[in-house]
């Protein structure tokens, strides 16, 4: 199985973009190796400016080389970034929708052994209730390349989470995304598993395995958790009445927030959130902590089979009161 | 020169009724800190500042940010009467649907650099702009004011910490010192001194002048001007409340707006 890390990725395609745009500009936090912007700075070291260990400053300084006409790559670790310094992202950043991307590596607990204090698990939920923002999570490699050409597009602020461990390849180089539009990998008639990041390539395994059981589930990849592809969420509750949604992160704010508030407004369906369980993260193999956390292919196939057994208790439950108020 | 200064210190006169004005309408606002920095904002917008009112994003202005963004009426006060927008818009401070906001926000007014209010963030933002401006060879200055409870926050020091590490000379931050912040005398909040020294184990030069003297104000800031390699720090001594003698150096004039009565009252001696 060929694997993609999705922070290598971002390295070069970092030179790509700052070759194509003398504007570009990137700053990390002292984490440069890790998050592979020190391949930019390789190349461009004019423009790229480490601000040592001050997460604060760095954001700050980012809204101000924006505020000035630059577009600005700025980062450092997940919880850092979005932990250490979320007023300056809401104060300088988002109130007047400055132009700055935050790409964050080391998203949630794939962290592995550094533990609980360097796992990722609320980012998600603190970057997606600042208004202006987008927020974007991508499930492999060639989806983050395309996914960074689009913030870099895009004008405004961008929150973008990548992972230290290199996630299982699902598309192809030069795959199309479009920020705010969810891949509908298939649309089963059973259930759907809305997931994103490395949660994806495991619904996608789930989802073969429980076609061999005869279980149709379909598999959405909603990258862009703001803004929510609500199209496809609605469509999907329609069609298969239980969703299932699958994240690194924690179910409180997250992917599966989201989509439950989406449901509860427009389609009210069963929905079963896979994430951390409002817990802290613990050290460990990251293989290991995907166990530990029940974030595996098998615990998707046990979400979907408990979705699909709530909507059929409803169901029946329905019929009985049906058959009961006509017998009466 | 005599006469440039008789003609900021009218400027301030009308800047320090302006605000007066504007805070006692908004019936809420900041008072004492904006009254602090009156002769600080008029120098730079009306002597050192190379800006165009009529062309706001010009790309060669130099830049202002009012760090200690609770100041928000002296900004406003000196941008409206540079000609930013109608100085009519005073009357709306504060008020639903207006442009002028409790805090300054950039998105709102024109001639507002970056959003400002909570505090310790706008050195930072000053650096990224100056390092913009040196990326692209621009001449271009970059001035910030921070308060002097504001130097309480961490991230002051982590950008004056960066402004010295990239030999930001394109900057120059001046400290309105007026001793005060809203809990009572930054020396019994939270200690400060010795700040000169501070500044300077940080890298920085520093100037210290009075805060309300035009001569000392203009001539610190063409001073900082000539210093390249390193950012400079103007440290300016000034009284909060200034201008207006029952405000003067009270704490409790921080965050308040003057009553009617008041506002009669301060008008007769500053007119």
């Amino acid at each position: 199985m060929e694997k993609l890390g999705t922070r290598d990725v971002y390295g070069q395609t970092l030179i790509k973009l700052g070759a194509e745009n003398k504007d570009i500009v990137v700053l990390d936090a002292d984490l440069s190796s890790s998050t592979r912007t020190a391949k930019f700075r390789e190349k461009f070291p004019d423009r790229f400016f480490n601000m040592g260990v001050a997460e604060q400053d760095l954001m700050a300084t980012a809204a101000g080389l924006a505020a000035a006409g630059k577009i600005p790559f700025a980062s450092t670790f997940a919880i850092f970034a979005t932990g250490r310094a979320w007023e300056q992202i809401r104060q300088t950043i988002c109130l007047s929708s400055f132009n700055v991307k935050i790409v964050a590596s080391h998203g949630g607990i794939t962290v592995g052994e550094d533990g609980a204090t360097h796992h990722s698990t609320e980012d998600i939920g603190l970057m997606r209730i600042i208004p202006n923002m987008t927020v974007i999570v991508p499930a492999d490699g060639y989806e983050a390349i395309s996914a960074l050409e689009a913030a870099a597009k895009y004008y405004g602020p961008v929150y973008m989470r990548l992972s230290r461990e290199k996630f299982p390849v699902i598309y192809k180089e030069g795959i199309d995304f479009q920020i705010g539009k969810a891949k509908i990998h298939s649309q089963g008639t059973d259930a759907t598993i809305i997931a994103c990041g490395i949660m994806v390539s495991l619904a996608l395994n789930a989802q073969k395995s429980l076609k061999q059981e005869g279980i149709h589930a379909g598999v959405i990849n909603m990258s862009t958790i703001k803004p929510l592809d609500t199209k496809s969420i609605k469509n999907a509750a329609e069609t298969t009445k239980a969703i299932v949604t699958a994240e690194e992160h924690s179910i409180i704010g997250g992917l599966g927030s989201a989509v439950a508030e989406c449901l509860g407004e427009e389609e009210p369906v069963y929905i079963e959130r896979m994430g951390i369980k409002d817990k802290f993260g613990v050290s460990g193999k990251s293989d290991e902590l995907m166990k530990e956390y029940n974030l595996t292919q098998e615990d998707i196939i046990r979400a979907v089979k408990n979705v699909i057994a709530k909507k059929e208790s409803h169901i029946n439950h329905i019929n009985r009161k049906k058959v009961f108020i006509k017998s009466y | 020169m005599e006469e440039k200064i008789k003609h900021l210190e009218n400027r301030a006169k009308e800047i320090r009724i302006d605000i007066l004005k504007m805070l006692t309408k908004a019936g809420s606002g900041h008072t004492g800190g904006s009254l602090s920095a009156v002769e600080i904002l008029t120098a730079l917008y009306f002597s050192k500042m190379r800006h165009d009112p009529k062309n706001p994003k010009w790309e060669d202005r130099d830049r202002f940010i009012l760090s200690k963004g609770h100041s928000a009426p002296v900004l406003y006060a000196i941008l409206g009467k540079c000609g930013y927008f109608n100085t009519k818009e005073f009357l709306n401070l504060r008020k639903l649907g207006c442009i002028l906001q409790g805090h300054p926000e950039c998105a709102r007014t024109p001639g507002v650099e970056v959003n400002s209010g909570s505090l310790g963030q706008g050195l930072s933002q000053g650096n990224g702009i100056a390092l913009a401006l040196r990326l692209d060879n621009k001449k271009a200055r970059v001035y910030v004011l921070l308060g002097c409870g504001e130097v309480q926050e961490g991230q002051i020091w982590e950008a004056a910490m960066t402004s010295a590490h990239y030999n930001i000379d394109n900057l120059c931050a001046i400290m309105d010192y007026n001793a005060l912040q809203i809990d009572g005398y930054v020396k019994d909040i939270m200690a400060i001194e010795p700040i000169k020294d501070k500044w300077k184990a940080f890298g920085w030069y520093v100037i210290e002048i009075d805060g309300h003297n035009f001569k000392e104000i203009l001539t610190a800031l063409d001073q900082a001007e000539k210093i390249k390699g390193k950012p400079t720090i103007i440290i300016a001594k000034t009284i909060k409340g200034k201008g207006v003698s029952f405000m003067e150096d009270k704490v409790g004039y921080h965050g308040v707006a003057p009553t009617e009565a008041e506002l009669e009252k301060a008008l007769k001696e500053l007119e």
